[in-house]
């Protein structure tokens, strides 16, 4: 059921893009092509970091849940675990 | 030429001072008569019996060597030593017999020749010597403390330390290691289900923030929507459409039920089954959340129709449901089965038609959970789950009066009534109403289980819906497809108000929020919802929600917390609607 689950959000309209990238930084899987995948990745962990790092020293025990971007062309959303990170582009902004 | 000169008188000299010194030089004249005069002194003093010669010898010899030295003004010379050893030699050669006394001689010494004897230890060669440890090795560590670094590290101690604990608790070095495989192996499976359960719960939300993001508008409205408009409606209110939730496997399947769970307001179960009794298929049973409009969080499938659900109050993860077939079950949702955890089947009692609704009751006297279900076989029946079995027991069979028909060896059968719905009474816990496909409304209570307390009649055709109102104790509503619902105070016979709407009604249900708003469906595709507090002969709201022709509803619940109402239909489709706020009033 994962990969359904995984397969309706790629499959729900605005969806441009969705990739998993594990702990480390590699692309587990992805739905663009690697170049792209790699610069989202590399760029979006640092964030990631800091955004967590911020959150948990306001409260230790927070975690962060969601990340949001919104720009102008579209709209990251960034869902971190611990293991692995998801990241969907979806073109719907209002 | 060369030397100085003494000048006593030079032009530029002044003289301050003149002192004529008394310091003679002891080689001159008067110096050497002046230093005679006192060694004798000396010597006449100093010296005991000694013969003259001695004396005179020794004073000769003192003055000889006085005579000699007296011009040295320094300490001793070699002259001087040479010349006293001399003088001792020949003391020593002449005079032994008698006892000299010698003048101590002074060394004195040498005013031309000065000679220096210094001696001086070697020194020894300095040489350098250093050892110098190895250097410990160093390494460059940089990190930032962060106040949750320190906190998870004081969780992994607390961690450690029950850890440590638990272990502490003797145990058999066998069972030690079992465990430690055990754990390697448990390490080795979470880390792989780890994986897998923390990119499915990512997955969900990310899934459920898409969907939001795509139905932005419709969950702006949700939460923050009021119809402005209704201040100049006259009291009269609107709903508002939200989400529309449907699956393409119930695409034929007819909505049978709906219930919101008790404990998480945004999740609901839908039945699917069908009405109509030749076209009787399988049946479904999902479960949708508002956060995802798109897709139901749980799926089940059954092989014939749901025909009713209900959730337990107290365990919001047990979920009642009945059949066309006649048969209950009970469905976990914590388990991950698509399959009911309890099912009836023709042993245990199953109903023989339709069941048309269950609800839970309270746990009884062992703590087993317990349903009542009603049927069109006319049986009200008591299911308990009794150590993993559904066990029935028979709380009461609708006997229709006056109609009692001549079997076969003169049995007189009782034809039973069809029960279609009831309804428990929110405070008496025994009291409850039933609802016939004849139109009657009987008020029963679960002691007795022969006779009934009271009928109502109620309806021309099946009564669909019974409910007590949640506030006024005494009042309860009915619909039928007579096209009617009517609202009653169960000590009177005669309803308290009758409303003709035009149409068969499907459903009818109280408002959580207030005790003179209900919402009532008819199959012609409107909703209308009533306050009595406002307006008792007219609806406030008359609303088309599905297409007209196509499409009847069949059912609507509302939110307990959420001033929303979702309405079933024919075609599977689940609608929510939004209430404006003159449908929201709460009474004074």
């Amino acid at each position: 059921e994962l990969e359904e689950s995984l397969k309706r959000i790629q499959a729900q309209r605005g969806v441009v893009a969705m990739m998993i990238v594990n702990a480390e930084g590699i692309p587990i899987r992805t739905t663009i092509d690697n170049s792209t995948t790699v610069l989202y990745a590399g760029l979006l962990q640092e964030l990631i970091k800091k955004a967590r790092s911020t959150v948990r020293h306001i409260d230790p025990e927070n975690d962060l849940t969601f990340l949001r971007i919104r720009t102008l062309k579209h709209e990251i959303l960034i869902g971190p675990g611990n293991i692995s990170i998801k990241i969907t582009i979806q073109l719907y902004v209002l | 030429e060369r030397g100085y000169r003494p000048i006593s008188y030079v032009d530029q000299m002044a003289i301050h001072l003149s002192l004529n010194g008394n310091m003679i030089l002891k080689d001159s004249d008067e110096g050497r008569r002046q230093s005679i005069k006192l060694s004798t002194a000396l010597s006449f003093l100093s010296s005991e019996k000694a013969p003259l010669e001695t004396s005179a010898v020794t004073s000769g010899e003192a003055e000889i060597k006085e005579e000699e030295s007296t011009g040295d003004t320094q300490t001793e010379g070699s002259r001087t030593a040479e010349v006293t050893e001399a003088a001792e030699a020949e003391e020593a050669e002449e005079a032994e017999e008698p006892p000299r006394l010698r003048v101590k001689e002074k060394k004195l010494a040498n005013q031309f020749n000065f000679i220096e004897r210094a001696s001086r230890t070697l020194n020894n060669p300095m040489r350098d010597r250093a050892c110098q440890s190895e250097p410990t090795p160093c390494e460059s560590f940089s990190a930032t403390a962060n106040p949750w670094e320190i906190y998870d590290a004081y969780v992994e101690e607390l961690q450690k330390m029950e850890r440590s604990k638990a272990k502490e608790k003797p145990k058999a070095q066998i069972a030690k290691r079992e465990e430690e495989k055990k754990g390697r192996k448990l390490n080795s499976l979470e880390s792989q289900s780890d994986d897998r359960t923390k990119i499915s719960k990512t997955a969900k939300i990310m899934e459920r923030v898409v969907n939001q993001n795509i139905f932005d508008d419709i969950a702006q409205d949700f939460k923050y929507f009021e119809d402005a408009s209704d201040e100049y409606r006259d009291q009269k209110g609107t709903l508002l459409p939200l989400w529309k939730f449907q699956h393409d496997k119930t695409e034929r399947l007819a909505v049978t039920a709906i219930s919101w769970n008790p404990k998480y307001e945004d999740l609901f179960a839908v039945g699917h089954g069908s009405y109509d009794f030749m076209k009787q298929g399988q049946g479904m049973l999902l479960l949708y959340t508002l956060k995802n409009p798109s897709f139901p969080e749980y799926v089940f499938s059954s092989e014939s129709g749901v025909m009713c659900l209900d959730f337990h109050n107290d365990h919001p993860y047990l979920m009642a449901v009945g059949f066309y077939d006649g048969n209950v079950a009970i469905y976990n949702l914590k388990k991950a089965t698509s399959q009911p955890s309890y099912k009836s089947s023709a042993k245990s009692g199953k109903h023989t038609e339709p069941v048309w609704q269950v609800k839970w009751q309270k746990d009884d006297m062992e703590n087993n959970l317990n349903f009542f279900s009603v049927s069109s076989d006319g049986r009200i029946v008591s299911w308990t789950l009794v150590k993993n079995e559904l066990v029935h027991t028979d709380v009461i069979k609708l006997s229709v009066e006056g109609t009692t028909m001549k079997g076969p060896e003169g049995l007189q059968l009782q034809t039973l009534g069809c029960g279609t719905s009831f309804d428990f009474h929110k405070k008496i816990d025994y009291l409850f109403l039933v609802g016939t496909e004849e139109g009657k409304i009987y008020k029963c209570s679960k002691c007795y289980s022969s006779q009934f307390l009271d009928v109502f009649e109620a309806h021309h055709m099946a009564v669909d819906s019974v409910s007590w109102n949640p506030y006024h104790l005494k009042v309860f509503i009915s619909c039928s497809s007579d096209w009617t619902v009517k609202i009653w105070d169960h000590t009177v016979k005669t309803p308290m108000f009758v409303y003709d709407l035009n149409s068969a009604v499907g459903d009818v249900a109280w408002a959580p929020y207030s005790s003179t708003v209900f919402a009532a469906v008819t199959t012609n595709g409107k909703a209308h919802v009533f306050d009595l507090s406002i307006n008792k002969y007219e609806a406030l709201c008359t609303q088309l929600v599905v297409a007209k022709k196509k499409n009847k509803i069949t059912h609507i619940q509302f939110n307990p917390v959420y001033p929303i109402v979702i309405i079933g239909d024919e075609q599977g489709h689940v609608t929510s609607l939004k209430l404006s706020p003159n449908l929201r009033k709460m009474p004074k």
